[in-house]
C-alpha cells in the first residue's frame, strides 16, 4: 500500500496533549476531534490539512496520555500516514489498534521539510521524498502487528479468535 | 538466566516459566481498567465484537473521574453510557459519585490491585500500581475493549532499567523529587518502552504513598511501567485491604538489565520541572524567581494522605499569598475524610485555599481551575503540557506537595525551608 502527500513537520516530544487537547476530550466524535487535531501545536493545522497529507515529526510523536482520540483526530483530519524518529509507546499500540498507519524512519526525517511531497510504501517499509528523489528504509513492524493491521485493527483480529 | 520482576509477572500471566525482553507474548490480565474519556471509546468498540457479556464482572474496573461531576451535557452523556454499560453487563466494581475518586488513588485504596498482578488499563497513569509490586500499564480503548472481551492482552516484554537510590534522604526530599530529578537525568523518552525498576536502600525506606508517586510518573520518561519490588511496606499496606490472594516477586540476582543507574541523594533539594516537558528539571532554589497565579494539590501523583499532611502542616496557621488561588482536591472520598478528620481540611480552608471533591479536572484543564493565557501555576500533577492546565499560553510548574504549599503562602516558587 503506497501512500502520497504533502508534508507537515512538527518537532520532538509532541504529546497527545498538543494533538487533541483534553479540553475536546467530552465527546468521541472522531469528526469534532479533527476540528481540533493538532491545534495547541500549530492552530491553523485544522483548516490547512487536507485529505491524504502526512505528519513528519521528530522523536517521541504522542507521548502522554493514552487516549485514542489522539490517533483517531489525526486519522479523522485525514492524515494518511505519520513518519516519526520515533513514537511513544502508548501511541503505538493505539495506532495500530485503529489503523492510522505509521512508520520509524530516523533517517529520513531530518531530510524531510514542511512542504515537500512524500511517498510512503508500508510494506516494503520505504519513504521516498519526491522532491529529492531520495529514499529511506524505515523500520518494518514486527510480524504480529502486520497482522492487526491487515486485518483491520485488533477488533477485527480479535472477532476471529472468539 | 534470571529474570526481572517484570518478566516474572508477565511470564506467569502468559502461562509460561520464562520470556524473554522483546518477545510478544499473549497474557492473562487480572484487572481491566476504564475512566470517562476512555471507557465510552472502549464500549462502542467492545459492542463490535458481538459478545453478551464481559469476561469477568470483578476484573473490569470502571471509574468516571476526569469529567466529574459532569462539568457539561457532553461530559454527562459519557458518564451515561459507562454507567449503562456497567449496569447491564453487572460490573461489580463501578464507582460512581460518593464512592469514587481518581482512578489511580482509588485502586490500591480499595485492593484492587495487588502484587504480583497483571493490569491494563485505558489511562496512561495505570503504571501506577507497579508500587505495589505489579506489573501495570496504560493501553488505549481499543485494547480495553478486546481485554473487556477476552480478559487478555498481547505485550512486548519489555527491557528494564535498575535505578538504584541510596544516600541519606534530604528533609524536604520526596518521591516526587526523586522521580523528576530522575526523569530531569534521562529524558522524556529515557525509558521508552521500557520497564523501570525503582530499588536501594532509599525506596526501602520509602513509603507507600511516596513509592505510587513515583510508579504514577513512569510514564513520563515514556517507561512502559514503573516497579517496586514488594516488602514490608507493601504487606502493611495490602494486607488490609486485599480481598484475594496475591503473590510477592522479586527480580534474580542475575537478571539481565539493559542499563543499571545509581544515584546518591543525599544532596538533592526538591525538584521543580519548568514548562513544558516534565524533563525540565531544575532545584527548588533555581526557580524562586518564579512568580505565580495558581497552586495545584493534588491527582494521582501527590493527592494522598501523606500529600495533604505535609501541605496542611506548612499551611497550618498561616494566610496564603492574596494573589494566589490556591486548589487542593483530594484523590478519594476515603482520603478527604481522613483529611478532615486530622484537620487538614480545616487548615487548608483558614489558609484561603478551596478543597475539591476528588476528580481529575484541573490536573488536565478539565474543569475546576483552567487557567488564563500568561498565568502560572504551581502543581503537584505529572504534566506541564502545552495547554495541559488551560490556555495554550499557560505554564505549568510541576512539584512536590512541599513545594506547592511554601509557593502559595508567597506566590513565588518557595523553597519549604523558607516558611
Ligand atoms: S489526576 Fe491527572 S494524571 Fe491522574 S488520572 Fe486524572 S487526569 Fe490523569
Amino acid at each position: 500500500m503506497n501512500l502520497k502527500g504533502k508534508v507537515y513537520k512538527f518537532g520532538a516530544d509532541i504529546d497527545t496533549d498538543a494533538i487533541i487537547p483534553a479540553r475536546y476530550l467530552n465527546t468521541a466524535d472522531p469528526q469534532e476531534l479533527a476540528k481540533h487535531c493538532m491545534e495547541d501545536a500549530d492552530p491553523n493545522f485544522p483548516s490547512k490539512v487536507k485529505a491524504g497529507d502526512i505528519i513528519v515529526a521528530d522523536k517521541n510523536f504522542g507521548c502522554g496520555s493514552s487516549r485514542e482520540h489522539a490517533p483517531i483526530a489525526i486519522k479523522a483530519a485525514g492524515i494518511s500516514c505519520v513518519v516519526a524518529k520515533s513514537f511513544a509507546r502508548i501511541f503505538y499500540r493505539n495506532s495500530i489498534n485503529i489503523g492510522l498507519p505509521i512508520l520509524e524512519c530516523p533517517r529520513g526525517v531530518d531530510a524531510i521539510n514542511e512542504g515537500d511531497e512524500i511517498e510512503v510504501d508500508l510494506v516494503k517499509g520505504l519513504v521516498k521524498n519526491l522532491r529529492t528523489g531520495e529514499e529511506y528504509e524505515a523500520t518494518p513492524f514486527p510480524e504480529f502487528m502486520q497482522g492487526i493491521m491487515v486485518k483491520g485493527g485488533l477488533i477485527n483480529y480479535v472477532k476471529e479468535k472468539i | 538466566m534470571g529474570m526481572t520482576i517484570s518478566q516474572k509477572i508477565l511470564a506467569k500471566h502468559a502461562g509460561r516459566d520464562f520470556v524473554e525482553a522483546g518477545e510478544l507474548i499473549n497474557c492473562k490480565v487480572d484487572v481491566v481498567l476504564g475512566n470517562d474519556i476512555t471507557s465510552p471509546v472502549a464500549i462502542e468498540e467492545f459492542n463490535k465484537l458481538g459478545v453478551d457479556g464481559v469476561f469477568d464482572r470483578d476484573k473490569v474496573v470502571l471509574v468516571p473521574d476526569h469529567f466529574t461531576p459532569n462539568k457539561d451535557i457532553k461530559s454527562a452523556e459519557q458518564c451515561k453510557l459507562m454507567r449503562n454499560f456497567a449496569k447491564e453487563k453487572g460490573i461489580t466494581n463501578y464507582f460512581e459519585i460518593g464512592q469514587m475518586g481518581i482512578e489511580h488513588c482509588l485502586l490500591p485504596e480499595q485492593g484492587l490491585a495487588l502484587p504480583g498482578d497483571l493490569i491494563i488499563g485505558a489511562d496512561s497513569h495505570t503504571c501506577t500500581y507497579g508500587a505495589l509490586g505489579a506489573f501495570a500499564t496504560g493501553v488505549g480503548s481499543t485494547d480495553m475493549a478486546a481485554a473487556m472481551a477476552t480478559g487478555e492482552a498481547w505485550f512486548r516484554v519489555p527491557e528494564s532499567i535498575k535505578f538504584v537510590y541510596y544516600g541519606n534522604l534530604p528533609k524536604w526530599v520526596s518521591g516526587k523529587d526523586l522521580i523528576l530529578y530522575t526523569i530531569g537525568d534521562i529524558g522524556v523518552d529515557g525509558a521508552r518502552y521500557m520497564s523501570m525498576e525503582f530499588t536501594g536502600e532509599v525506596i526501602d525506606n520509602l513509603s507507600m504513598d511516596n513509592r505510587l508517586t513515583m510508579a504514577n510518573m513512569a510514564i513520563e520518561a515514556g517507561g512502559k511501567n514503573g516497579i517496586v519490588a514488594p516488602d514490608d511496606i507493601t504487606r502493611q499496606y495490602v494486607e488490609k485491604r486485599a480481598k484475594r490472594p496475591y503473590e510477592f516477586l522479586a527480580s534474580d540476582a542475575d537478571a539481565k538489565y539493559a542499563e543499571i543507574r545509581e544515584y546518591d541523594v543525599s544532596k538533592l533539594e526538591p525538584i521543580v520541572a519548568f514548562p513544558h516537558l516534565p524533563e525540565n528539571a531544575k532545584k527548588v532554589s533555581e526557580a524562586t524567581h518564579v512568580n505565580i497565579d495558581q497552586v495545584v494539590i493534588g491527582s494521582c501523583t501527590n493527592g494522598r494522605i501523606e500529600d495533604l499532611e505535609i501541605a496542611a502542616n506548612i499551611l497550618k496557621g498561616k494566610r496564603v499569598h492574596p494573589e494566589i488561588r490556591v486548589i487542593i482536591f483530594p484523590g478519594t472520598q476515603q482520603i478527604y475524610l481522613e483529611a478532615m478528620r486530622k484537620g487538614f481540611i480545616e487548615s487548608f480552608i483558614e489558609a484561603g485555599a478551596i478543597v475539591s471533591t476528588p476528580t481529575c479536572g484541573p490536573c488536565l484543564g478539565g474543569h475546576m481551575g483552567i487557567l488564563a493565557s500568561g498565568e502560572k501555576a504551581v502543581a503537584t500533577t505529572n504534566r506541564n503540557f502545552v495547554g495541559r492546565m488551560g490556555h495554550p499560553e499557560s505554564e505549568v510548574y510541576l512539584a512536590s506537595p512541599a513545594v506547592a504549599a511554601a509557593s502559595a503562602l508567597k506566590g513565588r516558587i518557595t523553597p519549604p525551608w523558607e516558611i
